[in-house]
């Protein structure tokens, strides 16, 4: 049976994938997508922490759907916010909607 | 009702008529006039039928009509207040009545009821006169009703409430209470016109003069409620041993029996009501009021409640002397009180071009006969010149009034700018004012006292004789000659103003007033003749006897011991000198101004020279007063109070109060305020503000830096917790 520690990595490898795409792409799409691989790792420790330790009980699993309901519903605002960016200003670089500063 | 319902009664319908004219019906001149009128008129039948009642009372004065109530809850018992009609209260109710409903009458014709609203005139003012197109197109001046009509009946009323309630009261407190009542009231009525200056200071005068006196009369009334623990008339006056203690004690003050200081003090009450010297400076400027107030003051009411009053408390202040003895000390001030302002006001009026003011000095003169003739003993006499007076001095008023109104009358139609008061201006009224003309001329012999025929004669014989047969020759002396200057006054003010040629157009168009002014003027002087026959001395020559002399029966009762077996001694010479001075004065009064051309100088004035000016200026009295107390009042209140205490001390330990929270605010604004909780709440605003612009960089509006950031800050919080945990 794979050790439990592998699946760790592999999500913080997953993890650290998508925090570097949220941080260096410069196309709001790519940052959504870094995003949702980012909550994928956590699905995974979630999945993984739950197959290791509490299998024989259900909770788990109905959490990781419900948590991908939500990024499903989470990732649809998202991309409508970037049509709306994209509608209004044309672009959909974020270094150009820098509006959000003191 | 029985007499004694009726007698509570009396006062009642002219207050109810003060109260429903000053609330409701003010706006409405008839209604107004009506209720007062009315009530007068419902006083007057009231009074008529007590009076008839008591007359036909035999020992009435023993027996008098009395009626009591509880009034105030005292620590034991009650202090009663009631009612009583004796002789004395009987026959002044009989005047009282009689010239209140006349007054009542005469003020409707007076304030020109029924004439037009004047354009000009406004409330406080007199009237001016209104303009009236007549029928062929052209503008007349006519008389305008008086603005405040309504509020002079409400007054009146209230007047007539304070002399019916003086009247029939039965204890001092309640007379006082009325006398007071009659103060607040004079005051009202000589300030009526109180948009004039000089009728307001005239009020002021007025009140404040005869507050003076009122304060002696309070001290009498507290120190006899201490004494004799009651002020009931009948429980002091009619009581021999009360009265024999009181003359016995010795009085803390001058020697004075307890009786001869309360009498007194009660007499200086009447010193100022009544307008005696040294009181008397406030009864002439009293006509500023309107006329009928000044018949009202002068004649009916106000003066007489003085002289009402000594005779009321003349048992107390006799009290200890019998006819023949050496006068008390307080018969003797009152004697020489009385006898000085006889002649005193009577020479003033000599010098009076004011119509009205003439007859004020000899009002003041006419009482101090009264009070002379109390102060040697001569009850009834004072009494009986009481009522003649009454009735003589409110007819000369009223028609004072009513040649004044003529006056303003003919001034109207030739726009003339005169003082319709200023006898200099008359003359000649005699024809235009038939009717004013003979009752004034009823009054005035009744005033000085001509023989046989007048009122005025038989009252003022009876003093004149009452003084000399008491052996007080001095005091005779200065009534006599103060008879013949009333004599000589009284011939000048009926030359100028009714004989002769008109000295102006006014004098020229003026008419007779109305029906309304001079049907009281009638009455009046009906009076004026007939209340003399009722006193008519037994032993006068011929018509000695023809009428009982009822009034000295009637009056003398009143008295417990003396006075009442008559006066000692009976000389001719009284007679002989009222016979001779009445006509004498009249006749060279006359003489001197039968032909005064308009213009010139009183007459007098070229014979006694400086004398007349001397009593043109009253003496100088009242720039004397104005020195001795105007000023000193005036340098206290404005000086003393104002300056030094006002707004030295107590302005000073104000503004001393002030300072001290000035500088003390001072204090804490800077070195409280300011360093600790200005300082902490800067700082706080300024470091929030310096540090929000230290680290406004951070905020650079891009989204992955800000990510950056966070995440380095988790790394970091991270490793902390870690080491930290581990």
């Amino acid at each position: 049976m794979i050790p439990l520690s592998w699946y760790l990595m592999f999500a913080a490898l997953l993890f650290c994938v998508g925090l570097y795409g949220v941080l260096a792409r410069r196309n709001a799409i790519g940052i959504l997508m870094g995003v949702e691989l980012m909550l994928n790792a956590v699905n995974i420790n979630l999945l993984a922490f739950w197959s290791y330790l509490y299998a024989m009980r259900l909770n788990g699993l109905v959490f990781v759907a419900i948590v991908f309901v939500a990024a499903a519903a989470e990732a649809a605002v998202g991309l409508a916010l970037i049509i709306s960016a994209y509608r209004r200003r044309n672009t959909v670089i974020v270094e150009e909607l820098s509006l959000l500063k003191g | 009702m029985t007499i004694e319902a009726l007698i509570w009664l009396i006062p009642l319908p002219p207050v109810l008529a003060f109260f429903l004219i000053a609330v409701f019906t003010f706006r409405n001149r008839k209604l107004s006039h009506t209720l007062a009128v009315g009530s007068a008129a419902l006083s007057w039948a009231a009074s008529m039928i007590v009076f008839y009642q008591a007359v036909l009372t035999p020992e009435l004065s023993e027996h008098p009509f009395v009626s009591q109530i509880d009034w105030l809850p005292l620590g034991q018992g009650w202090f009663r207040i009631g009612v009583q009609i004796d002789p004395l209260a009987a026959v002044t109710l009989f005047f009282v009545a009689w010239t209140v409903l006349m007054i009542f009458i005469y003020s409707i014709g007076y304030h020109n009821y029924g004439q037009p609203v004047g354009e000009q005139d406004r409330p406080g003012l007199q009237p001016h006169g209104a303009s009236v197109t007549g029928e062929d197109g052209k503008v007349r001046r006519v008389p305008s009703v008086e603005p405040m009509y309504a509020r002079f009946f409400a007054f009146i009323a209230l007047f007539a409430f304070g002399m019916y309630a003086l009247v029939v009261t039965d204890n001092l407190l309640t007379l006082y209470m009325a006398w007071e009542i009659m103060g607040l009231c004079s005051y009202l009525l000589i300030g009526f016109w109180y948009g004039k200056p000089s009728a307001r200071d005239a009020a002021v005068k007025a009140f404040l003069t005869t507050r003076v006196g009122d304060m002696f009369m309070l001290l009498g009334l507290a120190a006899l409620y201490w004494l004799t623990g009651t002020l009931n008339y009948r429980l002091i006056l009619s009581n021999s041993v009360v009265l024999k203690q009181l003359a016995e004690a010795a009085s803390p003050v001058l020697g004075l029996s307890w009786a001869g200081l309360v009498g007194l003090l009660i007499f200086f009450g009447t010193v100022g009501k009544s307008a005696q010297f040294p009181l008397h400076v406030w009864l002439p400027d009293a006509m500023e009021g309107p006329t009928p107030v000044s018949a009202m003051i002068h004649a009916a009411t106000m003066v007489s409640a003085g002289v009402y009053l000594v005779l009321r408390f003349f048992p107390l202040i006799s009290a200890g002397w019998m006819p023949g003895d050496a006068l008390t000390p307080t018969l003797m001030v009152m004697a020489t009180i009385g006898a000085f302002s006889a002649l005193f006001a009577a020479s003033i009026a000599l010098a009076q071009r004011d119509i009205k003011r003439v007859l004020a000095y000899s009002t003041i003169s006419q009482l101090a006969y009264m009070i002379t003739a109390l102060g040697v003993g001569a009850y009834v006499a004072a009494a009986f010149h009481l009522v003649t007076h009454a009735f003589f001095k409110a007819l000369l008023f009223l028609d004072s009034g009513s040649v004044i109104h003529g006056m303003e009358h003919g001034a109207l139609h030739t726009g003339e700018h005169i003082d319709p008061q200023d006898m200099f201006n008359m003359g000649g009224l005699g024809k235009k004012m038939p009717i004013t003309f003979w009752t004034f001329l009823i009054g005035g012999l009744a005033l000085s006292g001509f023989p046989l025929v007048t009122a005025g004669f038989w009252s003022k014989d009876e003093i004149l004789s009452g003084a000399l047969n008491s052996g007080y020759v001095v005091v005779f002396g200065v009534l006599a000659f103060s008879a013949f200057l009333t004599a000589f006054y009284t011939a000048r003010q009926i030359t100028l103003t009714f004989l002769g040629n008109p000295r102006t157009g006014s004098a020229e168009h003026a008419c007779e007033s109305k029906l309304v002014m001079t049907l009281p003027l009638v009455v009046l002087a009906f009076f004026a003749v007939t209340v003399g026959w009722v006193g008519i001395p037994e032993n006068f020559p011929i018509l000695g006897g023809l009428f009982p002399n009822w009034f000295e029966h009637f009056v003398s009762g009143m008295l417990l011991e003396h006075g009442k077996g008559g006066l000692v001694g009976h000389s001719p010479l009284p007679l002989i000198i009222s016979l001779i001075v009445a006509p004498l004065g009249l006749l060279l009064g006359w003489w001197v101004y039968r032909a005064v051309p308009a213009g010139t100088v009183d007459p007098l004035q070229s014979v006694i020279g400086p004398v007349y000016t001397l009593l043109k200026n009253k003496y100088y009295i009242d720039e004397l007063y104005h020195q001795m107390f105007v000023r000193p009042a005036i340098w206290l209140a404005d000086v003393f109070t104002v300056q030094w205490v006002d707004r030295g001390v107590i302005d000073g330990v104000v503004d001393g109060t002030g300072r001290l929270g000035l500088w003390l605010g001072r204090a804490f604004s800077r070195y409280f305020d300011i360093p600790v909780i200005t300082g902490t709440g800067d700082t706080v605003a300024f470091g929030t503000r310096r540090l929000g612009t230290n680290l406004k960089w951070i905020q650079s509006g891009r989204v992955q830096q800000y990510m950056i950031l966070t995440v380095a800050a988790i790394v970091i919080l991270g490793g902390v917790l870690y080491f930290l945990l581990a």
